[in-house]
């Protein structure tokens, strides 16, 4: 491990993996060396389900810009639903 | 050095040796046919894990004469492809220290009682596994030699310390037993230049051997070739100075 910055949260949803749609139960937060993003580190995020098996699992590395870009982008977005009233 | 008239093999596969308290791991063993005597390596593998390139890389030393094991050092996490058990690791915080360390004693005492071993065994590392590689030459005795290839957090602050990573590595330097080379990339962030030179003090200080090589133009991982992060000049190089350190220490030459 070369930066150890790694956070873990429970979340609820569903993604789709190599074998399908799998039921995501945790997302695992890093900001180390990315595995195939062309980037020396990476913000990773790994969509697990550990009760399923080590290949439960989705991932997704992004630049930093990116990744933040990405939250303020689904602020927006449930932000305007909350406006709309579907939440 | 290879001549095109020399006969060469090679046997690879995976063994399993004893790690920490005795309980079996897996390893990846690769060493040249022949009654040797070979020196031995105790190849040490990174944070994405024990992977393709960790085994590339342990073949590369038996070509190069080296009986080379490599530890899986993830073995207690779980079997997947490589890449799922790294990721897993990660979320987990990585490996406790004192577990590695005693996995690779264990690699070490494997190496040392096959016949075919010359009594000399050295221990390479990149990334997390310079660090680890590092940490095995100070607490274990009985390496001849330790190459660090830009291992992070051997300098750490004290509030990054914690139950599984109790002690920073460089606090261990003054146990150093071997001569050590370290090879680093100028545009690293994790060890930065300024933690190169914190640890090359600290050798200094301890009258330890040692030759540390800081590569302009290069940043983290600089040996990758199937990672931006190549440097072809660099990592040519850097692997002709591990074999020559290699050769001086383990060989004798």
């Amino acid at each position: 491990m070369c930066t150890m910055i790694a956070e873990r949260v429970e979340i609820e949803g569903s993604g789709k993996g190599n074998d399908g749609w799998i039921t995501i139960s945790q997302a695992n937060v890093s900001y180390d060396h990315p595995f195939n993003a062309p980037l020396e580190h990476a913000l990773n995020i790994d969509f697990v389900n550990e009760a399923l098996g080590f290949d439960a699992r989705v991932a997704v590395e992004l630049s930093a810009q990116s990744a933040r870009s990405l939250i303020e982008t689904i602020q927006n977005v449930l932000e305007q639903a909350e406006t709309e009233g579907h939440l | 050095m290879y001549r095109t008239d020399m006969y060469e093999g090679m046997l690879a596969e995976t063994v399993v040796i004893p790690g920490v308290d005795e309980e079996l791991i897996n390893a990846y063993f690769a060493r040249p046919m022949g009654a040797g005597p070979f020196p031995g390596m105790v190849v040490v593998h990174h944070l994405p894990g024990w992977d393709e390139w960790y085994r590339e890389t342990t073949r590369k030393f038996a070509h190069h004469g080296y009986a080379a094991l490599s530890p899986n050092l993830y073995f207690r996490t779980g079997h997947g492809t490589p890449e799922n058990i790294a990721a897993k690791v990660r979320a987990d915080g990585g490996v406790p220290d004192e577990q590695v360390v005693g996995d690779l004693r264990g690699a070490l005492q494997y190496l040392k009682g096959l016949p075919y071993i010359n009594g000399k065994v050295g221990i390479f590392g990149t990334c997390s596994g310079g660090r680890h590689a590092y940490l095995a030459a100070c607490q274990v005795e009985g390496f001849d030699a330790v190459v660090d290839c830009w291992g992070g957090r051997v300098v750490m602050p004290p509030e990054s310390l914690t139950t599984s990573f109790p002690v920073a590595p460089i606090d261990y330097t003054s146990q150093l037993s071997c001569p050590i080379l370290g090879l680093f990339g100028e545009e690293d962030t994790s060890p930065s230049p300024e933690q190169v030179v914190q640890h090359e003090a600290e050798l200094k200080k301890y009258g330890k051997t040692y030759k540390f090589h800081m590569y302009p133009g290069a940043g983290h991982g600089f040996f990758y070739y199937h990672r931006p992060n190549y440097r072809q000049q660099q990592a040519v190089e850097g692997w002709d100075k591990i074999f020559s350190f290699l050769d001086r220490y383990l060989n004798g030459k």
